[in-house]
């Protein structure tokens, strides 16, 4: 039986990841969904970047921003006396990062499917536009938020290029399933490999299972 | 608060289109804003209700300023205590119908409840529908709830945008006795925009016609609509005149219904539940009225009126001559052929006798 530390790892920077992008890419997607102004096209193309940039790009020029010798390396290096490259905190900014398109594309096409006419309508009733997207907006984007949420999740426990460039393989702190499979198949154990491989395949199946029943689900309501 | 008017002064353009109004409209009973597709009716109400700001102008509630653009003050919709009845009712389809109303009354104005829930309910029927969702409505009840749910946020104007638009005749029928008496009920002021003469005539007490982006005219309906000369502009409306009056009786062997007028008695098909003493209105459009100069005898016609020529009007690229008469105190619109007015030699201050063809019947307010 292989070590399932890695396992554990990466789905926990996964949900952190996609707890934080929910946090940030929700006003992103909502600014790009209803914004007229002439920066939206290159917010939009700076967002989807990750989608075709290969890993290895990202990765190295994370490496290049994070390390402690750069401004932003040093400034959290004296705040917290850790380093953000090869560190757990470095892996969660890198993969909000790469991961921004997964979840900003599903919940701007919510938003804008939603349209003006249900918040024109909450504000005439009283809400205010916070209100109205609380109320409103979200509760009929929820299929939205579904789907930009498991991408996110996904794609996070999916990714191997950037993590290994900016976070090498520490047990325990950067050793991510990825990695630890990639490692195993490198020194012959494919026995752990398999096992490892395995068990993502069905987690990952059992999740979109869920995710699709949910939907339809949903769709009874929401449609 | 009798004094309480909407005051506005409003220009905005938009995609070509220029809306340029000035108007002071009085905060009682129901004003119809009035106007074919494209006039601009359902560009006012969203000024009005804070959806869209305009270019310049100020707008005031009574002593409450919403909009001085050269003051740079914006009162944002949700802060203003304005009902809306959008065209397309826009329920939140996340909700059931309940839950639409809920929404509406947990964001209500804080202050006295002059709505409350029951009432509301009760007035529209809405309790049946309590539990199902919105998709399963249909337009008219879907409209229903809408109304239902601006009046919960204790708005003190009602603007209702063409609820009846999207509606077939059937539906049309059915919701209409319901915004009649649910508004008169209440007692609320509101806007009533339409491009409908038998809406206008049946729900208003006044009308703000719009054509092209600007007021044409605004007064009681009476009024407004006995002026022929805003028909050109107005594609769809039929020119006509307004007489107010009572019922004196009905005949039920006959089924008629006997109207005073002025001192002078119309005979129309019985409407339903009227009292002798009720005040009524009906529309009699111009080409339904015809003239003769001498007291007509042994014709089918029952409805003649004495009145006298106060105007004519004729145009000389057309067929037609437009005359005003006066039928005691009310003036009565009726529209010739150039040559009938030529043959009868008929001119102003002439005592004829009208013929009318045709009234429709409609209640009138309270």
């Amino acid at each position: 039986m292989p070590d399932l530390g890695p396992l554990w790892l990466s789905l926990e920077l996964a949900a952190i990841t996609t707890a934080i992008l929910l946090v940030l890419g929700t006003p992103l997607a909502w600014w790009l969904a209803r914004t007229r102004s002439v920066l939206k096209p290159a917010i939009e193309a700076l967002t989807a970047l990750p989608l075709i940039l290969p890993p290895t790009v990202i990765g190295f020029y994370l490496l290049i921003l994070l390390n402690p010798t750069s401004p932003v390396g040093r400034f959290w290096l004296t705040l917290t006396g850790d380093t953000l490259t090869f560190s757990f905190t470095g892996l969660v900014v890198a993969s909000v990062i790469y991961s921004l398109p997964f979840m900003v594309q599903p919940l701007q096409s919510a938003f804008e499917s939603v349209g003006r006419a249900p918040l024109e309508a909450a504000a005439s009733l009283g809400a205010s536009p916070l209100d109205a997207f609380f109320s409103v907006a979200a509760p009929l984007s929820i299929r939205g938020f579904l789907t930009a949420s498991i991408l996110s999740f996904a794609h996070t426990i999916g990714e191997f290029g950037v993590v290994l460039m900016v976070g090498g393989s520490i047990p325990g702190q950067t050793r991510v399933i990825s990695i630890a499979i990639f490692e195993q198949v490198e020194s012959l154990q494919y026995q752990d490999a398999h096992i490892l491989s395995g068990m993502l395949i069905a987690f990952s199946f059992i999740t979109l299972l869920v995710v699709y029943s949910l939907n339809r689900r949903f769709r009874v309501h929401v449609g | 608060m009798s004094d309480d008017l909407l005051s506005l002064q409003l220009r905005s353009r938009r995609g070509g289109f220029d809306l340029d109004i000035e108007a002071e409209i009085p905060l009682a009973g129901i004003t119809a804003v009035f106007g074919p597709s494209g006039s601009g009716k359902t560009s006012l109400l969203r000024l009005i209700a804070g959806l869209d700001r305009p270019d310049q102008g100020r707008l005031a509630m009574g002593e409450a300023v919403w909009v001085d653009r050269a003051r740079h003050v914006f009162t944002p919709a949700h802060q203003r205590p304005v009902g809306l009845v959008f065209q397309d009712a826009r329920l939140f389809s996340h909700l059931s119908v309940a839950g639409n109303l809920d929404y509406a009354q947990r964001r209500a104005a804080t202050g006295p409840t002059r709505f409350d829930p029951e009432t509301i309910i009760e007035a529209l029927d809405l309790a049946p529908l309590l539990p199902r969702r919105p998709a399963s409505l249909s337009g008219g009840e879907a409209q229903r709830v809408a109304l239902a749910r601006a009046l919960l946020t204790q708005p003190r104007l009602l603007l209702l945008d063409e609820p009846m638009a999207g509606l077939d005749h059937a539906r049309k029928a059915e919701l209409l006795p319901y915004l009649d008496t649910t508004l008169r009920q209440l007692g609320i002021p509101a806007l009533y925009v339409s491009h409908s003469v038998e809406e206008v005539v049946r729900l208003s007490d006044r009308v703000l016609a719009l054509s092209r982006g600007q007021c044409v005219a605004m007064g009681p309906v009476e009024d407004v609509f006995a002026r022929l000369d805003i028909e050109p502009l107005e594609r769809d409306f039929e020119a006509g005149s307004v007489l107010a009056g009572h019922l004196v009786d009905q005949d039920e062997r006959l089924q008629l219904s006997r109207i005073d007028i002025g001192g002078q008695i119309l005979e129309l098909p019985m409407p339903a539940a009227l009292q002798p003493g009720d005040a009524v209105r009906l529309r009699i459009r111009a080409r339904d009225v015809a003239i003769a100069t001498l007291k007509p005898q042994a014709i089918s016609i029952r409805n003649v009126l004495d009145g006298r020529i106060t105007s004519i009007t004729a145009d000389e690229n057309s067929p037609y001559a437009d005359l005003t008469l006066s039928i005691g105190t009310s003036p009565l619109k009726a529209r010739l052929t150039r040559a009938s007015v030529e043959a009868l030699q008929l001119a102003p201050g002439l005592a004829v006798y009208a013929l009318v063809k045709s009234a429709s019947f409609d209640r009138g307010p309270g």
